[in-house]
């Protein structure tokens, strides 16, 4: 199953309309969108505009793939799950996002953790036919840096 | 000084930032603490501990930005925390703000997302947060933010 998800913040048609186009017209039936509050409306793919935390875990545990915008939450739960993830940056000047931090989370996170990135419409085309050419994610563990841990676990008991 | 536990506030918006707030647990371990976020959802990431529900906002919504700092207020009221700590965004913003007006110590540490600049909360938050942090070494300066390492 293919998860595509826009975030909790504001929807990504541009994203989505590629990834439903893609769909019909290589007949893919394992594809499911969580697209954001009034978002496009896709005609081929199932979606949904809005996952509660629990299904979206669930949906996410079941994704083969992940398909996301550069958000670190997303980011994030990938690593932490080793799934292979393809993002794609919100642009800021297409009022898809508040400012540019997507571009540089995305470039970032591609040399950190083996994030995939598409960085626009062409490249996400690309992509979908090489699903299976997607690097794996970099696997992370559960919790934060030793360094970042003690430094503010001794804040808290000198406080 | 004191044996008592302190009681730490550990609040964030929704999404990556409640993520990055969630795996900074282990520095709790020696406090209680209460877990404030914008989704009911979320709930159930923190186990038994206490889990509080604020209103989300961002800048760009006034009326959405108050009715959220009037709940905070209450929530920071009502908690009375040692430590207020927040990755961001704007409802962690009010509970630093109003955190360190009550008297708490408190600690900013700003998105992992903001790779090339600090978030505009956390430059606000800089002028008064007890520790302020960046996750990112190049954006450390030498009157703060710090950098101590990051949420990988």
């Amino acid at each position: 199953m293919i998860l595509v998800t826009v975030g909790t913040d504001l929807p990504f048609d541009r994203m989505v309309k590629i990834v439903d186009a893609w769909a019909r017209e290589r007949e893919r039936c394992d594809v499911f969108a969580q697209i954001g509050e009034g978002g496009w409306k896709p005609e081929y793919i199932r979606y949904s505009e809005f996952l509660q935390p629990d299904d979206f875990k669930n949906y996410f545990k079941l994704a083969s793939v992940v398909i996301s915008h550069a958000g670190m939450g997303t980011i994030l739960s990938a690593l932490l799950h080793g799934k292979p993830i393809l993002v794609m940056p919100k642009l800021a000047k297409l009022g898809e996002h508040r400012n540019e931090h997507q571009t540089a989370t995305a470039i970032r996170m591609k040399e950190f953790g083996n994030v995939n990135v598409a960085f626009d419409e062409l490249e996400l085309r690309m992509w979908l036919d090489n699903l299976d050419q997607l690097a794996p994610s970099r696997q992370i563990d559960s919790f934060a840096s030793q360094q970042l841990v003690e430094g503010i676990g001794t804040f808290i008991r000198q406080a | 000084m004191s044996d008592r536990r302190k009681k730490v506030l550990a609040i964030s918006s929704g999404g990556g930032h409640w993520v990055q707030l969630l795996r900074l647990r282990p520095a709790f371990d020696s406090s209680d603490v209460v877990y404030a976020t914008v989704r009911d959802g979320y709930r159930e990431d923190i186990g038994n501990a206490d889990f509080r529900l604020i209103h989300d906002a961002n800048r760009w919504n006034k009326l959405k930005l108050l009715r959220c700092a009037a709940s905070v207020f209450v929530l920071i009221l009502r908690e009375r925390p040692d430590i207020v700590i927040s990755t961001g965004a704007a409802p962690g913003y009010f509970g630093v703000r109003f955190g360190k007006w009550m008297g708490a110590r408190v600690i900013w540490v700003d998105s992992i997302a903001n790779a090339e600049e600090l978030s505009m909360s956390g430059r606000k938050a800089g002028e008064f947060v007890d520790l302020w942090l960046t996750q990112w070494q190049h954006l450390a300066r030498e009157n703060g933010p710090q950098w101590m390492g990051s949420i990988l």
